[in-house]
Order: structure tokens, then C-alpha cells, then sequence
């Protein structure tokens, strides 16, 4: 377990070098946003790369990018660890711009992985307990349904269902706000939430399916075991079997499928986002596109990539704890 | 061997009868899995479609028509079946010639991906080593980026450094074939660490074989089932990845049609004109749907195991 730890700084390393590269052939590199400049003039260009290093060698760069990052040298303003720089499209720091958006991400992704792992999983073990009912068929149906959608086409829909139009149902109109993450600034739990249905669901279908499936054949797994049919002759319910024996082992693949989830999480939010126009890092990430903001792309593309490896090692990590019959050497 | 179930290594060595055989049983499962049937049809249905756009009487899908004046004309209106979309093209049309990209993006993506990913798992797998190392790491790196992302920040960069218009059919092609490959060199790669292990890899070794040979005639058979499922459902992701690229204005741009472009501005004109944000929407769910029921069949055909 240590040993994957460690094997993962290697591995944010060389990630690191690879999107530097990329990214650093972009025309201009970190100064592309004042080649649109007309005010700026080419004098003015040689002397910001100088000043910027940005005429060394691209493996100096690269060194010296990485010392800032993790804090060994400063960048004139600050030294701290995850210094990725100033981000010329939001005039101020990565970290500050990074950090301003993440609770609003954080807030979509939660409430969708929330949302998406217990009406996922329910689905599942219903389906698994009637394989091959209408009810199994259903949700099966549903689950390829919900893997073939265009994430940014069903926003779209729903858009058009709930919020230009609304929907008259039981008796009620309802209708829902499409954009942004409140009406006003002061907190209002009622908005707040309202603000939150579409862009949760949006996000959640794919997990919902996938989730779901994968639950349901993980609990049909569990069900044909020797310890479930003991449980069985004990002569408890199916119930209690299923949700005191079955559940607890049929979970165990779930984990590790869950935690893999996150880069398609991660791509889910910037395409969310921009359609119910969220005010999250996916946004940010859309809009420095456009401008292209070196330091925030990569900025972005490191802590993103940070978080998957991290959550590689959660579940390699939970999936032992879980089930002591797998070792890792 | 048995026409109906497949050895453990999957499906027969390299002599041609067995393999014959072996199609046999698979083509029988296959066609009892009646959603992968239906899957199919529709596929080869929405193929012949934009195969034939240049022959169907079809308005031509980048010319305005005079009628139009600001919003979408109606379906049915001055002779366009389906409407048209918010600058006045008629949106059948759009939609035909739409398929013809979606789908030929799609092809040569997956094409492009199997190859690599074949290319780069067999060689991991086959030699072992330091090479095997090396190359994991590198498909670790392309896994831990989440692809969306760099898919964007790659097609960014092309049209920074040109024009927009750089952003056409082969680069979005080579970019997402360039870049989705590593799940699938994983999969290969495990089929061929134990392949490599099999006597009849001994045998083809003893008798002076070249390891390209081995690699390509007497391993890669074996390994095909997987390949084959994956990049069927690797058709559906990429006509998925290419429609977002493209609806975020970052993949194919315009006036060239996509199923994905087609919807970049359909939020404006949603409460007036909700067909053209439905109809380009409706064609990638029913083609991504009839994909993954096809896929989802062959995986039970090919391996029964796999589930």
C-alpha cells in the first residue's frame, strides 16, 4: 500500500511533463492572450518572454515551472505549495480562481454523486432480486438509455421541459430555473435547491446507469453464494438476507467502479456547467479555453488529474479493506 | 471442437476450419439477442442514409433559403420536411449530411484507436520487461487525464495556432484516435501476458517464428473477441465525445453540419423553435442507443463469460 503511494508522485510527475509539453506548444504559450493585444507591441513581447523565462530552453521551463509549483522557489509574489501562477483571464491567481469556483463544483458533484449512488444502487438490487421481471427489464432499459445520452442534449431537454415551458402536472405548474447557482445573493435555502434539480440530474444519469448496472450484476453474483443460501435456511427473510448478507458483499465492486467515476464526473461538470451556466471550476476551465490561459489550463488539468490518481488509490485502498481475501504486495 | 462453446483462450488457434466454426456459433447467438438485431438495423439503416446524402433529394444543407428572416422556419414550411435551423438551412438536410460526419468521425477515431491500442497493449503484453513498464506508465498518464478536458485543450490549441477552420474531420479524427486509445492497450494487454504463456506460443516460438509473426498470426486471433466488443462500444463514446467537442464549439466547426454543432446555438431559439434543439439530439441518443444494444450483443455472443 505504501509502495502505491509512492508510485504515485512518479506518476503525477510524468503527467505533469506531458501536459507541458502540450500545452507549451500552444502559439505563444503563457503569452498568448497579449498576442490578441494590439497595444502591446513586439518589443514589449520579448521583453515579457525574457522576463517570464520563456525564451529558455523548454526543459528549463519546465524545471522551473515545477519549483514554483511545489513551492521550492517563488514567483516573485508568493512561495507556497500549488503555486500554478497568475491566471491572465481572471487577473488574479490560479490557486485564488481555482478556489473560489471549487465550492460550487464541489456542491454539483456532491449532490449528483449523492443522488446518482443511492438511487443507483437501489435500482440495482431491485432489479437483482427479480432478474429477468418488467420491473429488471426496466431499469436495464433505463440503464442504456441513461449510457447513450448526450449529457449536454438531455440539459437541453430538460431545459425546454422545466424551464422555458414548464410542465403542468398533478395539478401544478412546474417550472425551474435553468441558469446559474441562485436569483439572488442573499441565501435562500428554497432557491438555493431549486437551482440545484436540473444541473444534479443532468450530471447524475450517467453514473445513475452505470452504477445501477453494475450493482445489479454484482448483487446477482452474491445471490447464487453458498452463505446466502445458508442465510436462507436459517430461515431468514429475504429482506434481512438481502440488505444484512448481500448488500455488504455485492457493494464491494461497486466501490472500486464508483471511485473510477471521477474523470467522467470531472468531464460531466464542464459540460453541465457551461449549459446551466454554473458558476463552477468547470466554467473557468471553458472560459480560459477561449483565451487560452496557460496557467490556468494547466493549473486546472493538474489538480483534475491530482484528484483521479488520488481517488485510483482510495479505492485500491477500500477494496482491501473491504475484502480482506485481496492483498496487494 | 464444439460449434457452440469457446475454449477458455477464447476462439480457435489459427487453423481456418475451427474459426469458421467457431463464427457459427457466435453468429447464432448474436441473432437471438434481439436488441443487438434491432441495434443493428438501425445502424445500417442511419448508414445507408448518409451514404446516399449526395444522391437524395435533398436541399443543398448550407444554403439559406430566402424565405427565412431571423427565426427558424416551421416543419413544412416553403417545402423543408423538418424545418430549418436558426439561420434558415433546411434541417433535414443538416441532419443527413450531419450523419455523414458524426458517423465517418466516429469510424476512423475507433480505426485509428484500435490500432494503437492493439499495437501498443500486444507489444506490452508479448515482451514483458522494461518495455511493458514503460508503456503502462504511459497509458496511466492518458488514463489519469480526464479526456474530455484534454480533448478540449488539444483542439484549443489547433485552432490557436491556425484558424478555426484547422479544426476539420481528420484532425478531430486523429486527435480523439490519438488520445482514447489506452483503456483498450490495457485490455489487450492482459489478453497477451497470458497468451504469451500458452504452449502454442512455445510451439510457434520453437519453430523459428519472427515475434512480429507470433505477435500478429498466432497471438492477436485469440485476443480478437474483446477487441472487437470494445470497439463497438468505442463507436458510441466517440460519436458521444465528438457531438460535446462540437456542440462546445471546439470539434467540427461550421457551416460543415455535425450532429453536435447543430445544437451549439439551439439555447437561443428553444422556446420558438424547439425542433432544431430536439431532432440533432434524438439522432445521437437513437444511433449511441442502437450501438451499445449492438455491442452489449456481441459481448454475450463472443464471451459469455464476459459480463
Amino acid at each position: 500500500m505504501v509502495r502505491r503511494t509512492v508510485e504515485a508522485i512518479p506518476l503525477l510527475l510524468l503527467i505533469s511533463v506531458i501536459l507541458f509539453a502540450i500545452l507549451s506548444n500552444a502559439p505563444g504559450g503563457p503569452l498568448a492572450p497579449y498576442l490578441q493585444n494590439p497595444h502591446i507591441t513586439a518589443a514589449d513581447i520579448a521583453r515579457l518572454k525574457h522576463n517570464l523565462g520563456l525564451d529558455d530552453p523548454i526543459y528549463i521551463q519546465y524545471i522551473k515551472w515545477i519549483a514554483r509549483v511545489v513551492g521550492l522557489q517563488s514567483d516573485g509574489e508568493s512561495q507556497h505549495f500549488g503555486n500554478f501562477g497568475y491566471s491572465t483571464s481572471n487577473s488574479e491567481t490560479v490557486t485564488a480562481a481555482i478556489l473560489e469556483r471549487m465550492p460550487a463544483t464541489l456542491l454539483l458533484m456532491g449532490s449528483a454523486f449523492t443522488f446518482s449512488l443511492i438511487v443507483g444502487v437501489a435500482f440495482g438490487i431491485i432489479a437483482a432480486i427479480k432478474p429477468y421481471s418488467s420491473v429488471d427489464y426496466l431499469v436495464t432499459t433505463f440503464a442504456f438509455f441513461g449510457q447513450s445520452m448526450p449529457v449536454f442534449w438531455f440539459a437541453l431537454m430538460l431545459q425546454l421541459a422545466f424551464a422555458v415551458n414548464g410542465i403542468n402536472a398533478f395539478g401544478y405548474h412546474i417550472a425551474l430555473p435553468s441558469a446559474g447557482l441562485s436569483n439572488s445573493d442573499d441565501f435562500n435555502i428554497g432557491d438555493r435547491l431549486q437551482h440545484l434539480i436540473l444541473p444534479t440530474i443532468v450530471l447524475s444519469l450517467l453514473f445513475l446507469a452505470t452504477w445501477s448496472r453494475f450493482t445489479r450484476s454484482s448483487m446477482l453474483e452474491v445471490l447464487k453464494t453458498d452463505y446466502m443460501r445458508t442465510a436462507a435456511a436459517k430461515g431468514l427473510d429475504k429482506m434481512t438476507i438481502i440488505m444484512r448478507h448481500g448488500l455488504k458483499n455485492a457493494l464491494m465492486p461497486v466501490v472500486t467502479i464508483v471511485a473510477l467515476s471521477l474523470p467522467g464526473l470531472v468531464a460531466g461538470a464542464v459540460v453541465t456547467e457551461t449549459i446551466f451556466a454554473w458558476p463552477g471550476m468547470g466554467r473557468l476551465f471553458i472560459n480560459a479555453l477561449g483565451q487560452f490561459d496557460f496557467s490556468l489550463l494547466m493549473g486546472y488539468l493538474m489538480m483534475v488529474s491530482f484528484l483521479v490518481v488520488f481517488f485510483n488509490l482510495v479505492a485500491d485502498v477500500a477494496y482491501a479493506w473491504l475484502d480482506p481475501r485481496v492483498k496487494y504486495d | 471442437m464444439a460449434t457452440t462453446t469457446l475454449p477458455p483462450g477464447g476462439l480457435a488457434i489459427t487453423a481456418d476450419d475451427d474459426f469458421q466454426l467457431e463464427r457459427h456459433g457466435v453468429w447464432k447467438r448474436l441473432r437471438r439477442h434481439k436488441p443487438a438485431i434491432v441495434g443493428a438495423f438501425v445502424i445500417a439503416f442511419m448508414v445507408l442514409i448518409a451514404a446516399l446524402a449526395h444522391v437524395l433529394p435533398l436541399h443543398d444543407p448550407n444554403a439559406i433559403d430566402n424565405a427565412w428572416s431571423g427565426t427558424p422556419l416551421a416543419p413544412g414550411v416553403a417545402g423543408h420536411f423538418l424545418g430549418t435551423d436558426e439561420v434558415g438551412r433546411d434541417l433535414l438536410a443538416r441532419l443527413i449530411y450531419g450523419a455523414q460526419i458524426s458517423l465517418t468521425v466516429a469510424l476512423f477515431a475507433v480505426i485509428m484507436e484500435l490500432t494503437i491500442g492493439t499495437v501498443v497493449g500486444a507489444i506490452a503484453g508479448y515482451y514483458g520487461g522494461w518495455v511493458d513498464y514503460w508503456l503502462m506508465r504511459l497509458t496511466d498518464v492518458f488514463l489519469s487525464i480526464p479526456l474530455l478536458p484534454l480533448l478540449l485543450v488539444l483542439t484549443a490549441i489547433v485552432s490557436a495556432t491556425s484558424t478555426k477552420a484547422a479544426l476539420n474531420f481528420g484532425t478531430i479524427v486523429i486527435i480523439i484516435g490519438g488520445l482514447s486509445w489506452p483503456s483498450l492497450a490495457r485490455l489487450v494487454r492482459a489478453s497477451f501476458l497470458s497468451l504469451r504463456e500458452k504452449e502454442f506460443t512455445e510451439a510457434a516460438r520453437a519453430l523459428g517464428n519472427r515475434d512480429g509473426r507470433i505477435i500478429f498470426r498466432h497471438l492477436l486471433p485469440n485476443a480478437v473477441a474483446p477487441i472487437i466488443v470494445q470497439g463497438t462500444l468505442e463507436i458510441a463514446n466517440v460519436i458521444i465525445l465528438e457531438s460535446t467537442l462540437s456542440f462546445l464549439g471546439f470539434g467540427i466547426q461550421p457551416p460543415t453540419a455535425s450532429w453536435g454543432n447543430m445544437l451549439a446555438n439551439a439555447q437561443s431559439n428553444m422556446s420558438n423553435a424547439p425542433w432544431v434543439a430536439i431532432l440533432p439530439g434524438l439522432c445521437i441518443l437513437v444511433t449511441v442507443l442502437a450501438v451499445n444494444y449492438l455491442g452489449d450483443g456481441m459481448r454475450d455472443a463472443l464471451d459469455p463469460k464476459l459480463k
